[in-house]
C-alpha cells in the first residue's frame, strides 16, 4: 500500500471518530502549546533581562567594599570604608584593561524645590561616569575637571527628580534647588532611562561632583564604589583580574587576606542572569513537557481502544491480503497524524497563549523556531513512540483469530 | 492429472483450551478440481469452518499436506501467506464483514490496495466490473448501512472476484440471508461457476448444497461422504417460478 493511500485511509479512520480523535488530540494540543508558551515566556524575560542589563552600561566593572556578614552582622564598619578616591587613581594608571574609571559616593537625601519636595539619591561621580553608564544629557551640561576640582555645587538631575519637583518634561536648568540646606545650581538634565532589570529606577537620581558629595553632603573620606568600563566585552575578565590585582596592592593585602572589596563585571553579571533565566526556562519547559508525556499516553490509550475495536476489521484487511506491516503502518499513521496535527494546533495555540502571557506580563513573549521545529519533531517521536506497541499489537494479530474476535 | 486447485492429505487441526484439547479436523483427504462448485456439509461443530479457514490459508493445520494450486502452503511464513491470499484467493463471509462506513466500491477496492502492483485507476475499474458482474453497479457509492442484507453479501462476492482468484471460499454465505435473496446469491455463484469459476461453500441447508456440483459432508473433523450431485437445482430457473410474497411457502 502506498503512503498516499496510507494516509488517506488513516485520516478517514480518525474522521469517523472526529470526537475521539479531537480529545486524544487536546492532551497533545495542550502539552505542545504549554512547552511552547512556556519557552517562549522564559525567552522574552531573558532578553528583556539581557537588555536591562546592557543598557546598564559599557563593559562595567563595579567595585564594591566587602562586607562580610556573619548572622546577618555586619564585621566592623572598617570594610565599607575599604574603597578610597587613591584606588581610583591606581586604576586609572595602571589598569591597562579598564578604559574609564569613576567613582562614587552616594547621599540620600531630602531635597527642595519651593514647595516641592522629593526623597532622591545623590550620587557624586567623576566626568567618565557619564559613558561608563550609558547616561546622556539632555539639556544643559555635565559638570567639567575644574567643577570636581573646587567641590562646585552644580548637578544634574534624572528625570525621575524633574518630574517631581518641575513636572514631566520641565527644563529647570539655571534653577537652584535646595539638598539638606545646600543649594544647588541645577546644570543639566539627563535623559529618561526606564527601569533597570531589578525593577529599579534609573531616572531617580541627581548627579554631582564626587568632591562635592563626599565631602560637602556626606562628610566622608572613602568613597561608595568605583564604576569603571573595561576596553571591550571580550577585556571584561581580564579587567576584573587587573582591577583585583591593583586594588590588592594599594590597599597592602597579606597574601592570605581576603579581598575587602568585590569585583563584579556586566558581563558576569549578564551571564549569572542569563544562566538563572535559562534554568527557569528549562525548569519550565520539562514541567510542560509532563503534560504533551501525558497526552502520548492518552495517544497509546486511544490507539489500544481502536485496535481492540477494529479487531474484525483488522483480520478482514489480513484476509483479502494485508500484511502485519501494512496494518502496523495503517495504525501508526493513524497516531502520527493525530499527533502532528495536535502539535500543529497546540504550537498555534501555544502562540497565542504565549503573547497573551506576554502582554499581561509587560515583557515579550519570544516564540523560538527551534521550539516550533522541536515541538513538532517530538509530535512525531511521540507518534510513533505511543503508535508503536498498539500498531504491533494489532500487526502481530492471527487474521482468523481477529476475524473472530467478537 | 495437474488440474488439481487444491489437495490436502491427512490434515489435522487440534485446538488446545487449557488442558482440553479439542480435535476439530481428525484426518482429512481432499481433492477439488478447477471449476468444480463444492458445497461443504455437516452439523455445527463437525468442522466445516475449520477446514475452510485452513483452505483459506487463514489457519494452519497441526498435521497434514496442503497444496493449493499446485504450491505448498505449509512451508509459507505469515507475509508470503498474506500475499498469496491477495493474489489467488477469495472470501466470502456469512457476516458480510464490509468496512463501515465505507463505500461499496471502496470495499470492493479493498484487496487491491494491498497489491503494490495495482494502479488506483486499474483498481477502480477492476472494482467497477466486479460491481457490474453482481449486478450493483447502481449502488456504487453506497455506504453498507444503505444497503440490504442481499445487497451487502453481494459486495462481498465483488470484493472476492476483484483480484481475480483461482478460488473464492465462502463460509455460509446465505445463513444470514432470507430464502429468496439466498437463492439469488447461488445463482451469482452459478453464474460465476459456469464461467470457470472454482467456488467452495460451506452450508448447513441440504437445498442450498444442491446448488453445488458436489457435495462433501463432515461429521466429528473428518469427511463422512463425498457425492457428486445428481439432482443439481439451477437457481435461475426457482427463482423464476417462485412468486416473491410466496417465499414462507418453499421455506414450509
Ligand atoms: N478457535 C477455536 N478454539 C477452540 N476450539 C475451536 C475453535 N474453532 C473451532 N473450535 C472447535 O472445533 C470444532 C469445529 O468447529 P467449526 O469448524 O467452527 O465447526 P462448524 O463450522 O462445522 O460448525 C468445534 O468443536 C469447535 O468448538
Ligand atoms: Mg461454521
Amino acid at each position: 500500500m502506498n503512503y498516499s493511500n496510507l494516509f488517506r485511509i488513516a485520516i478517514r479512520a480518525l474522521i469517523r471518530n472526529k470526537m475521539r480523535a479531537f480529545l486524544t488530540m487536546l492532551g497533545i494540543i495542550i502539552g505542545v502549546a504549554s512547552v511552547i508558551a512556556m519557552l517562549a515566556i522564559g525567552e522574552g524575560s531573558k532578553q528583556k533581562i539581557r537588555g536591562e542589563i546592557s543598557s546598564m552600561g559599557t563593559n562595567m566593572v563595579m567595585v564594591m567594599p566587602n562586607m562580610q556578614r556573619r548572622g546577618g552582622v555586619s564585621l566592623g564598619a572598617s570594610n565599607s570604608m575599604a574603597l578610597k578616591y587613591t584606588d581610583v587613581i591606581a586604576l586609572r594608571n595602571e589598569a591597562t584593561s579598564l578604559a574609564e574609571v569613576s567613582p562614587e559616593v552616594r547621599a540620600n537625601g531630602q531635597v527642595i524645590y519651593g514647595n516641592q519636595n522629593t526623597q532622591t539619591t545623590m550620587y557624586g561621580v567623576s566626568e567618565e561616569y557619564l559613558s561608563i553608564k550609558k547616561l546622556e544629557i539632555l539639556s544643559g551640561r555635565f559638570f567639567n575637571s575644574n567643577e570636581i576640582k573646587s567641590m562646585s555645587k552644580a548637578c544634574i538631575l534624572g528625570q525621575t527628580v524633574v518630574e517631581n519637583l518641575f513636572g514631566a518634561g520641565a527644563d529647570p536648568v539655571g534653577l537652584t534647588i535646595r539638598v539638606k540646606k545646600l543649594p544647588f545650581l541645577i546644570i543639566g538634565v539627563l535623559k529618561d532611562k526606564g527601569e533597570s532589570g531589578m525593577g529599579q529606577d534609573q531616572d531617580d537620581l541627581i548627579l554631582a561632583p564626587y568632591t562635592t558629595v563626599q565631602r560637602r553632603l556626606a562628610a566622608i573620606d572613602y568613597i561608595n564604589g568605583i564604576y569603571a568600563s573595561a576596553i571591550s566585552e571580550e577585556k571584561s575578565p581580564e579587567a576584573i583580574k587587573e582591577t583585583e590585582e591593583v586594588l590588592r596592592r594599594t590597599h597592602k593585602l597579606k597574601e592570605s587576606a581576603e579581598n575587602d572589596f568585590r569585583v563584579m563585571s556586566q558581563s558576569e553579571l549578564l551571564k549569572t542572569v542569563s544562566s538563572i533565566t535559562d534554568i527557569l526556562t528549562y525548569l519550565l519547559g520539562a514541567i510542560a513537557g509532563i503534560s504533551l508525556l501525558v497526552g502520548g499516553i492518552g495517544i497509546m490509550n486511544i490507539m489500544l481502544v481502536s485496535v481492540t475495536e477494529r479487531t474484525r476489521e483488522i483480520g478482514l484487511r489480513m484476509s483479502v491480503g494485508g500484511r502485519g506491516k501494512d496494518i502496523m503502518k495503517q495504525f501508526l499513521a493513524e497516531s502520527i497524524i493525530l499527533s502532528i496535527l495536535g502539535g500543529l494546533l497546540g504550537v498555534l495555540f501555544g502562540y497565542l497563549l504565549a503573547r497573551l502571557a506576554g502582554s499581561l506580563m509587560s515583557s515579550h513573549a519570544i516564540v523560538k523556531t527551534q521550539a516550533v521545529v522541536l515541538a513538532f519533531i517530538v509530535c512525531f517521536i511521540i507518534g510513533v513512540f505511543f503508535g508503536w506497541y498498539p500498531a504491533r499489537k494489532a500487526a502481530n494479530l492471527n487474521p482468523i483469530d481477529a476475524l473472530r474476535y467478537e | 492429472m495437474n488440474n488439481n486447485i487444491i489437495e490436502i492429505n491427512g490434515l489435522r487441526k487440534d485446538y488446545h483450551i487449557g488442558e482440553v484439547t479439542v480435535h476439530a479436523l481428525r484426518g482429512v483427504d481432499l481433492k477439488i478440481k478447477e471449476g468444480e462448485f463444492v458445497a461443504i456439509m455437516g452439523a455445527s461443530g463437525s468442522g466445516k469452518s475449520t477446514m475452510l479457514n485452513i483452505l483459506g490459508c487463514l489457519d494452519t493445520p497441526t498435521a497434514g499436506d496442503y497444496l493449493l494450486d499446485g504450491i505448498n502452503v505449509n512451508t509459507m511464513n505469515k507475509d508470503a501467506l498474506a500475499k498469496f491470499r491477495n493474489k489467488k484467493l477469495g472470501f466470502v463471509f456469512q457476516s458480510y464483514n464490509l468496512l463501515a462506513r465505507t463505500t461499496a466500491l471502496e470495499n470492493v477496492e479493498l484487496p487491491l490496495f494491498y497489491n503494490s502492483k495495482v494502479r488506483s485507476k486499474e483498481r477502480k475499474e477492476s472494482a467497477i466490473m466486479a460491481l457490474e458482474a453482481v449486478g450493483l453497479s447502481d449502488r456504487m457509492h453506497h455506504m453498507p448501512n444503505q444497503l440490504s442484507g442481499g445487497q451487502q453479501q453481494r459486495v462481498a462476492i465483488a470484493r472476492s472476484l476483484v483480484n481475480n482468484p483461482v478460488l473464492i471460499l465462502a463460509d455460509e454465505p446465505t445463513g444470514n440471508l432470507d430464502t429468496r435473496t439466498s437463492f439469488e446469491i447461488m445463482e451469482l455463484f452459478q453464474n460465476l461457476n459456469d464461467k470457470g469459476r472454482t467456488i467452495v461453500y460451506v452450508t448447513h441447508e441440504p437445498d442450498i448444497a444442491k446448488f453445488g456440483t458436489r457435495n462433501v459432508l463432515f461429521r466429528d473433523g473428518k469427511i463422512q461422504r463425498e457425492s457428486l450431485v445428481t439432482d443439481r437445482l439451477n437457481a435461475r430457473e426457482i427463482l423464476e417460478t417462485l412468486p416473491v410474497e410466496n417465499i414462507e411457502e418453499f421455506d414450509k
